[in-house]
């Protein structure tokens, strides 16, 4: 059964039709690719699921659940949870206090009692605490625990959005380009923590990236857009070598595949 | 007649204020800060026109003191973008706005202290004519106000639409980044836009000071000129204008027609409408950040 | 350089990250009970009073500064807040409530009229909100007039002493024990705040205020946060007000003006944004300054006979040291304090870059 259906989704800005008639299924349990030139749409596809766009036509659905039924803030308590293409974090925090802010949706305590910060928000706190501390070693994060990420290089920012949506304990994983910007051996670590994120956490994995390497040595399955369109479904290499795929990055049909 | 009477002294000061939101949306436009001493800049250009022309200073003349108040508030607004702001360059916009209003302050301080605290008015060669229509009696200084503006916005639009600098000032509005890999000098355009901007609002300062007595703590008009801005939309030229004169129109209106201390109250209750209603003014220009 | 070998959650969790660091507070704590002691030897109590006052406006802008340093919401009307606990405080207290009950309902009320007011405008961002809360500043004198038969208007309104339990405390008729209640307010709302910032809903505000898309992705709901941030904010402001209006024995349209909303505004500028610190060292220079232009102007007559006087000179003094601070230490007088400690603990590995941010385009809100 799959995890997040998209049915027919379309989107439109003005006249540009950024998203048309893309559908696709994520099965529980893979990883599953999105790949196409700049300008596809795959970030938009993103966006759609994370609600800060609305679609003109389709349906979108995750675990039987309507998406569209809910704003976005609403989405990640079902269990999705997501990185950006250019790093969204929260500047004047620290890494901790970042992965922390990934706890949100697991938020138990009210107003007053974290005013009071009754014994109650203080066994939350400690909850929350634990699993951010599991999520931190997991990525190797400790010697940036207290670092300002105003102060972070990139390849360790990347990291720490990975950590503070992993923090959420999410059911689905939203990866926007994760390898994008890092270096030969930080995309070598992506990829082993994608495959354990996926096989010892048993999170589902949606990814957008342009390095054909880290696509086809951690996703099961691979989606290709251009223009918004659907070109082909299927694993990395069915894809890699599907004509129209190498048109689209190409320009130019019947030229050997690179 | 009446009716006509006020209509005309509110058009006049909604000239005023539409003028010194005109310096606002300037700012605005071209480097996203907002400068919430523009009202204390045109209190500056008046005093400085003062100071030129009256007899109890230097007492140059009206036609001399003019241009030369022009050309100081240029230069002023020119060096401020150039001495200050430009090293703000990163910071975030509360800072900005907090950094302008304390310029307000010093402004005011320092022509309160070089001009003491007393209203007083520009000696203008036209002060005390009028023109009559029938019943309706019409100031020669008002008349001014709103000939002057009208002229002042020509002028700005010929500018902007068939100068070099003045294209290059709104590409540099539109897209800082874009416009700067096309060769344009982004740092001194803005800091040419700040000098635009305070030469409009010397002449709002003369204006203002030319049809009625001046204090240093006019610059709190300014706040007037925020609600014309925010009516028309804190992008726009012309619905900068337009806010103003609707505010201008709506005080003197309200207090002769409407229940006691509502004057008072309007200009910044239509602010509030305003923003509550369709934030960013009547010509939306915002939206989600993209990501 | 200090290193803490953590060894349980509560490390990261409690108030005071070491025993020394605990140890400083206290000593502080400890101070501040002492100070009415020396001022009862000196029997003057007048700069007891200046003490209080610099106390009353910590706590307002303590304030601000959960709205502004740590959501990111600029607040330009904060009198007005201040207006409302205070006039609600006087309304409770003549319709014969006790003041444990009627000062936190003053605050409570401040608070939920605050939002109230504050809901329409929220959905603003940076300067619009700016504008509208200077817009709300500004009318608050005109509403205070237009509310006569509450606020007494122009002609003003007698503040009533407050009685806890039989014990009445007058500012002027006992300084030491107003000092004392406002020392207690002051912790109590300090404790509050650090609750605060260490639970969900500090770290809900700070995201807000970094990325608001960020927020939103990890589930945070921007209006809700947005208006609680608001709710906290105005009721510390309206608690502050009411204490104002204790401290003031008489209030009219005219105490709360725009001016007091900005001076707020200034001090946690200057005093550090995103610092509960700021907030009370922005009151404290902003209590020094005027001391400070008295004494000089006194010593200028008295030593030299240069008579000075210039009106309005507060005012701008404090706007050129607030632009200082602005262009120089934008991280404000705690962020000085900072980095001078940060110097001498790594003595002498200090890099001058060390607290050095990346600049950055202004994120524009714009459609480019």
């Amino acid at each position: 059964m799959s995890l997040l259906s998209l049915s027919d989704v379309t989107l439109r800005f003005g006249g540009v039709v950024a998203v048309n008639n893309v559908s696709l299924e994520v099965q529980q349990g893979e990883v599953f690719g999105l790949v196409g030139p700049n300008g596809a749409g795959k970030s938009t596809l993103f966006n759609l699921i994370s609600r800060f766009y609305d679609p003109a036509e389709g349906s979108i659905s995750f675990n039987n659940q309507n998406l569209l039924k809910l704003g976005s803030d609403q989405v990640p308590s079902q269990g999705i949870a997501r990185t950006f293409q250019n790093i969204e974090l929260f500047e004047h925090a620290t890494v901790l206090q970042n992965l922390l802010v990934g706890r949100h949706r697991h938020r138990k305590t009210s107003m007053l009692s974290e005013i009071f910060f009754t014994p109650k928000a203080r066994r939350e706190e400690r909850r929350h605490r634990e699993a951010v501390e599991r999520v931190i070693d997991f990525l190797d994060l400790q010697p940036y625990r207290e670092k300002m990420i105003a102060g972070l290089p990139y390849g360790v920012r990347k990291v720490v959005e990975l950590g503070r949506a992993l923090a959420s304990e999410p059911k689905l994983l939203l990866l926007d380009e994760p390898a994008s910007g890092l270096s030969v051996e930080e995309t070598q670590d992506m990829a082993y923590w994608i495959e354990d994120i996926q096989k010892q956490m048993g999170i589902t994995v949606l990814m957008v990236e342009h390095d054909m390497g880290l696509v086809s040595s951690v996703c099961n399955r691979v989606l290709a857009l251009n223009d918004g369109k659907e070109l082909t479904t299927g694993t990395p290499t069915e894809v890699q070598a599907h004509p129209s795929v190498v048109e689209a990055y190409l320009g130019t049909s019947g030229i050997s595949k690179t | 007649m009446d009716f006509i009477q006020l209509l005309a002294s509110g058009l006049a000061n909604g000239c005023v204020y539409g003028l010194i939101a005109l310096g606002f949306v300037l700012i605005y436009k071209a480097t996203e800060a907002v400068n919430f001493a523009q009202g204390d800049f045109m209190m500056l250009g008046a005093f400085v026109c003062i100071g030129f022309a009256n007899d109890d200073f230097m007492g140059q003349g009206f036609w001399i003191a003019v241009p030369l108040a022009i050309l100081v508030m240029a230069v002023f607004g020119y060096l401020f973008n150039w001495g200050v702001l430009r090293h703000m360059f990163g910071q975030s916009q509360t800072s900005i706005v907090i950094l302008t209003i304390a310029l307000g302050f010093i402004l005011r301080f320092i022509a309160g202290t070089i001009w003491s605290h007393e209203p007083v008015s520009l000696e203008t060669p036209f002060a005390g004519q009028d023109i009559r229509f029938g019943g309706v009696v019409l100031g020669v200084d008002e008349m001014l106000v709103v000939v002057v503006t009208i002229i002042l916005t020509a002028c700005l639009f010929v500018f902007f639409s068939k100068t070099k600098i003045g294209v290059a000032m709104q590409a540099a509005s539109q897209n800082q980044l874009a416009a700067y890999y096309m060769g344009i000098p982004v740092k001194r355009i803005q800091s040419l836009v700040w000098g635009l901007s305070g030469a409009v609002a010397a002449v709002a300062g003369i204006l203002f000071a030319s049809k009625g007595a001046i204090d240093p703590s006019a610059g709190l008009l300014g706040i007037k000129a925020f609600a014309a801005a925010a009516i028309g939309g804190f992008g726009s030229l012309p619905g900068a204008l337009l806010g103003g004169i609707i505010i201008g129109i709506v005080e003197p209106l309200s207090s002769r027609y409407g229940p006691p201390g509502v004057s008072q109250i309007a200009p910044y209750a239509i602010l509030l409408l305003v923003l509550i209603l369709r934030p960013g003014g009547i010509f939306s220009q915002t939206q989600k950040k993209k990501v | 350089m200090r290193f803490v070998f953590k060894t349980s959650y509560d490390a990261d969790i409690n108030w005071f990250k070491h025993k020394t660091q605990a140890f400083w507070y206290f000593l502080l704590f400890g101070l501040m009970m002492a100070i009415p002691l020396y001022f009862h030897f000196l029997s003057d109590p007048y700069l007891l009073g200046e003490i209080t006052s610099v106390m009353i406006f910590a706590i307002a802008a303590m304030g601000l500064m959960l709205l502004t340093g740590h959501t990111g919401l600029p607040s330009l009307g904060h009198a007005t807040f201040m207006a409302l606990g205070c006039y609600m405080n006087v309304i409770y207290l003549n319709a014969g409530l006790p003041w444990l009950l009627a000062f936190p309902l003053a605050g409570l009320t401040a608070g939920f009229v605050g939002t109230l007011i504050a809901l329409p405008v929220l959905r603003l961002h940076g300067v619009y909100l700016a504008l509208a809360t200077l817009a709300m500043s500004i009318l608050t004198g005109d509403f205070i007039v237009l509310l006569e038969p509450w606020t007494g208007g122009i002609s003003g309104l007698a503040v009533p002493d407050i009685s806890i339990f039989g014990l009445e405390i007058n500012k002027y008729a006992n300084p030491y024990l107003f000092y004392y209640l406002v020392l207690v307010v002051a912790l109590l709302i300090i404790m509050a705040y650090r609750n605060i910032l260490r639970a969900p809903m500090g770290r809900s505000f700070t995201a807000v205020r970094d990325s608001e898309i960020s927020a939103q992705a990890m589930g945070i709901n921007l209006t809700m946060t947005k208006s609680s941030s608001f709710f906290l904010s105005a009721t510390t402001a309206g608690l502050a007000g009411a204490l104002f209006g204790h401290s003031a024995g008489y209030v009219t349209n005219e105490t709360f003006d725009v001016v007091m909303s900005i001076t707020l505004l200034m001090m946690i500028v200057i005093g550090g944004l995103g610092f509960i610190h700021g907030a009370f060292f922005g009151a404290i220079v902003f209590g020094i300054i005027p001391v400070a232009i008295a004494n000089g102007r006194s010593l200028l007559q008295t030593s030299f006979g240069i008579n000075v006087h210039i009106p309005g000179l507060e005012n701008g003094l404090f706007a050129v040291i607030l632009i200082a601070f602005i262009l120089f230490e934008p991280m404000g007088l705690y962020g000085r304090w900072l980095k001078v400690r940060t110097y001498f603990e790594l003595f002498p590995f200090y890099r001058k870059d060390m607290f050095r941010r990346q600049k950055s385009y202004l994120k524009t809100e714009r459609v480019q």
